[in-house]
């Protein structure tokens, strides 16, 4: 039981960061923009969280500070993308390598000290109860904000009218300036969230799922959280679905490790990483669900005519 | 009368007949024509009973005599340039209200970009809008929809992922109330015999339907001005008279149309008055009803129409390209499947496809030019040999030839230049020896395309794009001829291709399938279909028809195969008309 209780807890914990970047990247998705930067935004949230950590600052504005840097980094790319127009795949690669040199280097000022991490917050009452207790109810508070962002954002892009203009945008951003809808605008919004949310990830990682600061510590999960988007074919239940997989994944690898499997870790640290992509890979083999949710104007720059 | 004919100009209070058949009996000399009415299929309102007025209006008369005749829109001395053309050059109209008044012109005369001024979409460097009266100042589509002038793009502005509702519901302001816009849609949409269900996703509508959901979007704002750009380029005939009568009924009911067309026949059928454009100029005004197609046609293309000569056909003893039975999934996600598909074409003919876009079409001709290969090999035949799983290249090697309907990307590279494009098809005509582009038989290869088809180009080095459509479409349409070919398919020669360059195009290929060679032209233009081929089949929901011979078929049954082949009575259809 208690095994139980800590793989399903650690496959919540170990999916946050995930859970924030791909639903981020999915709002830039589903608005036409392909922002491929997220390792590097994700770094950068979680130096710069970090390092407000390091410097005294209170919890909430550390994590805080994490995001807006992810969004700042974002807005590099965005100016880049939508107002000089440049290739998004080149604008985001860029963006991640950026992202992972600024991390490292603000990291040399703080090194390796640990420090007090995110706590959970058991609920009152609630975390109480037996079985359901610790399984849901003691986490901390950005594993709730987590699920809390996945439901805003099904809602928001399923069922409001802000929704779909963001998605029509990313079907024909003719169509809807023709309208009269300010596209550019629009898509740097999306691209800002999309950087906030990043950051949020990173911030994760390096104040709540191991809070010390290790150089490129995101290990690729930007890259991960990019695939889920595309795999999860651009549908947030999807999205958090994939991203349990991975958690579970890295969680039961994990375990596996600790028991001692004959198999040798590495092969075992990629475990989640080639798990999550067979099974999205296989999932995602439905043509026409792709077709209808595929943002079809997706990385195509787009300059108004006036 | 007056009286009550204006108040009859408020929207929705009856039905239009209703109101009508009132109207006509209290106005004895609109009796005839405004009964002709009552049976809305039928075309023309006849111009007589008007001709002796004088006003250009029809149905906002009653309303111009109780209060000073204001246009609903008036255009003073507009000019517009673009980098290297005038589009507009000092063009001043008038409608009026409940007025339907068309802008006629050839492809290229100005007509989009006259029409994107008026909506705002593109400033004119000079001239004046007035909206009733008053000067609009600071223009944009935002205030064109404050003014409840409304515009039916020509290519449809709808997003093909979400539903109907969500698309209309996008041009509205306000936040998204689902079921109310759901049943006003309904509503609204069967007031105006264009029924449309609001949940369906728009990529599964037809053109047609698509169509029906722009009109509607429009007028869910109680337009005042409708404007439609070439509305009828994708209807079949049957959809063409039922837009008609929605038209009428809604200029009888008070708003202004404004229609912009090339298509004669059509404008003299419903349109009160008519503005003439030839490149970028006024060149005439006139009711259509009172004149005569010549002269129309004469304002518009300036000189008489090019005469096509049509010689009895000569056909060769076996099909030059059989099909046979060909079925095939579409492989694109809008697409239509090919169901059972046979037919053959003989040397020395032209036998025509024609159809609504979209009825598999595309997923036909690219099977048939080898961009897609089929695992039955006998089910494309070419000259007697099987040519299923060929590609494009051996296919050629058999003598056919292709012209795709998109020139630039397909047809040809945009960024090239001509003699380069030539390559792309004539290295068989010994332009690339072991290996390497002979570039001086390539340019005179293009030189000689250029000179023989009158193809307007700064000779074999300009690139592909810097050519109007019209020259672009002859020099390809060349590249292909000079190869010889004994099978030539053809998608859409003339789409977009200014009159004298389709005239020739049409008459080039005529003159190739009199020279012996089969021709196949897929084109959605039944006129240009009439005119050239020697045998017609129609495509429908991936089904073709049997073939009819030209000259013993009409646009009618050509427009019902197009409509109905796909349901239950396609055999019944075929069979009587091929009797």
């Amino acid at each position: 039981m208690d095994l139980f209780v800590a793989i399903f807890t650690g496959t919540v914990i170990a999916a946050t960061p995930l859970i924030f970047a791909a639903l981020g990247e999915l709002v830039v998705e589903k608005s036409g923009v392909l922002n491929l930067g997220i390792e590097g935004m994700m770094l950068v949230g979680a130096a710069f969280a970090f390092w407000a950590v390091v410097a005294g600052l209170p919890m909430p504005l550390a994590i805080l500070a994490g995001a807006l840097a992810g969004a700042a980094a974002s807005l590099l790319f965005g100016v880049l993308a939508l107002t000089f127009l440049t290739n998004q795949y080149a604008a985001g690669l860029a963006l991640a390598i950026f992202g992972s040199g600024v991390s490292a280097f603000l990291g040399r000022n703080f090194g390796s000290e640990p420090i007090d991490g995110l706590k959970p917050l058991a609920i009152p009452l609630l975390s109480d109860i037996p079985v359901l207790g610790p399984l849901l109810f003691r986490y901390d508070p950005l594993v709730y904000l987590a699920i809390l962002s996945f439901v805003a954002i099904a809602w928001f892009l399923s069922r409001t009218k802000g929704g779909l203009i963001l998605r029509t945008i990313g079907e024909s951003p003719e169509i809807a300036h023709a309208i009269g809808y300010p596209v550019v605008k629009i898509r740097y919004w999306a691209v800002l969230f999309g950087g906030l949310m990043a950051g949020l990830g990173g911030a994760y990682l390096s104040v709540a799922y191991t809070p010390l600061w290790v150089e490129n510590m995101t290990a690729g999960k930007g890259w991960i959280a990019l695939a889920l988007v595309v795999f999860a074919t651009w549908r947030a239940y999807r999205v958090l679905l994939g991203a349990w997989l991975f958690g579970g994944m890295t969680i039961l690898q994990l375990q596996g490790q600790a028991l001692g499997l004959a198999v040798p870790s590495e092969l075992l640290s990629a475990l989640p990483y080639l798990a999550t992509i067979v099974v999205l890979v296989i999932i995602s083999q439905n043509r026409q669900m792709l077709a209808e949710h595929f943002p079809a104007s997706l990385a195509k720059p787009f300059r108004p005519t006036v | 009368m007056a009286a009550k004919r204006s108040e009859g100009v408020g929207r929705g209070r009856a039905q239009p007949w209703q109101r009508m058949s009132s109207t006509a009996a209290a106005t004895p000399p609109r009796l005839a024509p405004l009964a002709s009415l009552g049976s809305l299929v039928d075309p023309p309102l006849k111009g007589e009973g008007f001709a002796g007025r004088g006003a250009p209006l029809v149905r906002g008369q009653e309303e111009a005599r109780t209060q000073p005749m204001t246009p609903r829109l008036e255009l003073r001395n507009i000019s517009k340039r673009y980098p290297g053309v005038l589009a507009n050059d000092d063009i001043s109209l008038a409608i009026m209200p409940g007025e339907i008044h068309a802008v006629l012109g050839e492809n290229g005369a100005g007509k989009s970009t006259l029409m994107k001024i008026i909506y705002g979409a593109a400033q004119a460097d000079s001239g004046e809008i007035y909206c009733d009266g008053k000067l609009i100042q600071d223009h944009n589509p935002a205030v064109s929809r404050a003014l409840g002038v409304e515009m039916v793009y020509q290519h449809f502005a709808l997003f093909e992922s979400v539903t109907v509702a969500e698309n209309i519901a996008l041009c509205l302001r306000g936040p998204f109330d689902r079921r109310a816009l759901s049943s006003r849609i309904v509503e609204l949409s069967q007031r105006y015999g264009m029924p449309i269900d609001p949940a369906r996703k728009v990529h599964e509508l037809s053109v047609g339907e698509r169509q029906r959901v722009e009109i509607v979007r429009c007028l869910l704002q109680n337009p005042k001005l409708l404007i439609l750009d070439e509305p009828t380029s994708v209807l079949t005939p049957q959809a063409v008279s039922k837009l008609f009568e929605t038209l009428r009924q809604l200029a009888a009911e008070g708003c202004s149309i404004l229609y912009i067309s090339h298509k004669l026949d059509e404008v003299q059928q419903l349109c009160d008055s008519a503005t003439v454009l030839r490149n970028g100029r006024v060149t005439g005004t006139a009711k259509p009803k009172e004149t005569t197609s010549l002269e129309l046609a004469r304002m518009m293309v300036g000189s008489n129409l090019p005469h096509m000569n049509v010689t009895p056909s000569n056909l060769s003893d076996g099909p030059v390209l059989e099909v046979r039975d060909l079925s095939a999934e579409s492989r694109s996600h809008h697409g239509v499947n090919l169901r059972d598909v046979s037919f053959e074409v003989f040397g020395g003919e032209i036998v025509g496809i024609a159809g609504v876009s979209g009825n598999g079409q595309a997923e036909l001709i690219s099977l048939l030019s080898g961009e897609r290969t089929h695992k039955r090999v006998e089910a494309i035949r070419i000259g007697g040999k099987d040519a299923g799983r060929l590609h494009a290249n051996a296919r050629r090697r058999l003598g056919m030839t292709f012209v795709p309907e998109e020139r630039l990307g397909r047809g040809a590279v945009p960024s090239h230049t001509l003699w380069e494009n030539a390559l792309l098809t004539g290295n068989r005509a010994g332009l690339v020896r072991s290996g390497f582009v002979d570039r001086g038989r390539a340019v005179a290869f293009a030189k000689n395309i250029i000179e023989r088809f009158g193809v307007k180009a700064n000779g074999p080095e300009a690139a592909a794009q810097s050519l109007s459509g019209g020259n672009l479409q002859k020099y390809i349409v060349g590249r292909e001829i000079v190869l010889a070919p004994k099978l030539l398919l053809v998608s859409q020669p003339t789409w977009g291709v200014d009159v004298g360059a389709a005239a020739f195009i049409r008459q080039t290929l005529v003159d190739l399938s009199r020279a012996g060679a089969a021709v196949l032209v897929v084109s959605e233009e039944l006129d240009e279909l009439f005119e050239i081929c020697d045998r017609l089949l129609v495509i429908c929901q991936g089904r073709v028809s049997p073939p009819l011979m030209r000259a013993e078929t009409n646009r009618e049954e050509v427009g019902l195969l197009m409509t109905r082949l796909g349901t239950a009575t396609s055999e019944k259809s075929g069979l009587a008309l091929q009797d």
